[in-house]
């Protein structure tokens, strides 16, 4: 899986953190703008991709150690679950966010930004994972 | 203008479906099936639906064709289709008549943009002239999927994280096992 190649690797270094960016951009501004937590989820492991495809699954290894992921992966669903459990506590029904805050509306912003989170993270460790679990199967040669 | 890009897409994605059927090596199928995957992402932006449109580069160009590579990578023989000369009559069949039921179907999908129809008569209105004064999001798309229909996107979420611990249970196991059986021959690796 290491390709010895400069050209791909300079770019790769320089190319990863924007995607990140993108991806963080894509996450929290999908309220304005095209995309949202699914989406964000899915750039962001591209970063990751990228990385392990040029410099190795070690490589990415040490950035994203798979417990971690494992741990993201359950989290976010948590994460979304917490906050229709948060809102039942409140008061009100199961993610009715309008709940969480003093109007309805700065309740639905706070729901709708940390659910949004939640589906982003899972996604984003669920698509590693894969990727990890897929390319360990591959022959070093 | 959107009519000449649909028929260029459209006669595109069937190039791409006929090219996919013909070609006999597996890499190339795989990166026909992102570029495919691409021109349904061209479709959706036509179509006014950037949200899908990004689903679908991102996910169905980008990921499922890395998952695709990585597999073929994993796999030592059989790169190239195996190709049965004999017909089998059966499978035909199926195919058309599951097509046939398709485009059967589709007379009672309503006419797109109809006014009248019950989804745009009903939630689709509410949503529409309820959506930002009920959420404060500008994008309706998230407004929807978000807050209105909540509970269908965590059970979403959860249909993502059971399909990895599917994969990880099948495919996880922390033994490395052919690389340890190949381990003698390249130990000096």
């Amino acid at each position: 899986m290491m390709i010895n190649d400069l050209i791909l690797r300079v770019v790769t270094k320089w190319l990863s953190p924007i995607i990140i960016l993108f991806a963080l951009y894509v996450q929290f501004h999908g309220d304005y703008s095209p995309g949202g937590g699914f989406q964000a989820g899915v750039i962001f492991s591209t970063a990751i991709l990228l990385y392990a495809l040029t410099y190795g699954l070690d490589a990415a290894l040490k950035v994203i150690p798979e417990t971690a992921l494992r741990v993201a992966a359950s989290f976010g669903v948590l994460l979304y679950g917490g906050v229709g459990v948060v809102s039942m506590l409140l008061g009100g029904n199961f993610l009715n966010y309008s709940v969480l805050a003093d109007t309805p509306l700065a309740g639905q912003h706070i729901g709708i930004i940390v659910i949004e989170l939640g589906v982003g993270i899972t996604v984003a460790a669920v698509m590693i994972l894969l990727f990890f679990t897929f390319s360990r199967r591959v022959d070093p040669e | 203008m959107s009519l000449m890009l649909n028929l260029v897409l459209l006669v595109f994605l069937l190039v791409m479906a006929i090219a996919v059927l013909k070609t006999k090596h597996l890499f190339a199928m795989a990166m026909l099936f992102g570029l495919y995957s691409l021109l349904v992402a061209g479709l959706f932006v036509v179509l006014d639906a950037p949200d899908v449109a990004f689903t679908e580069a991102a996910v169905g160009t980008g990921i499922s064709t890395v998952l695709m590579l990585v597999t073929l990578a994993s796999i030592k023989d059989g790169h190239e289709a195996v190709s049965t000369t004999q017909r089998k009559i059966g499978p035909l069949i199926i195919c058309l008549v599951m097509g046939g039921l398709l485009i059967f179907g589709t007379h009672d999908i309503a006419k797109l943009g109809e006014i009248h129809s019950p989804p745009n008569d009903q939630v689709a209105a509410h949503y529409i002239t309820q959506g930002q004064a009920e959420t404060g999001v500008p994008n309706l798309v998230t407004a929807v999927l978000a807050s209105y229909r909540g509970f269908d996107t965590l059970g979403e979420v959860t249909v993502v994280l059971t399909a990895g611990i599917g994969v990880l249970l099948l495919l996880g196991q922390r033994r490395k096992i052919h690389v340890k059986k190949r381990g003698q021959a390249h130990d000096d690796q």
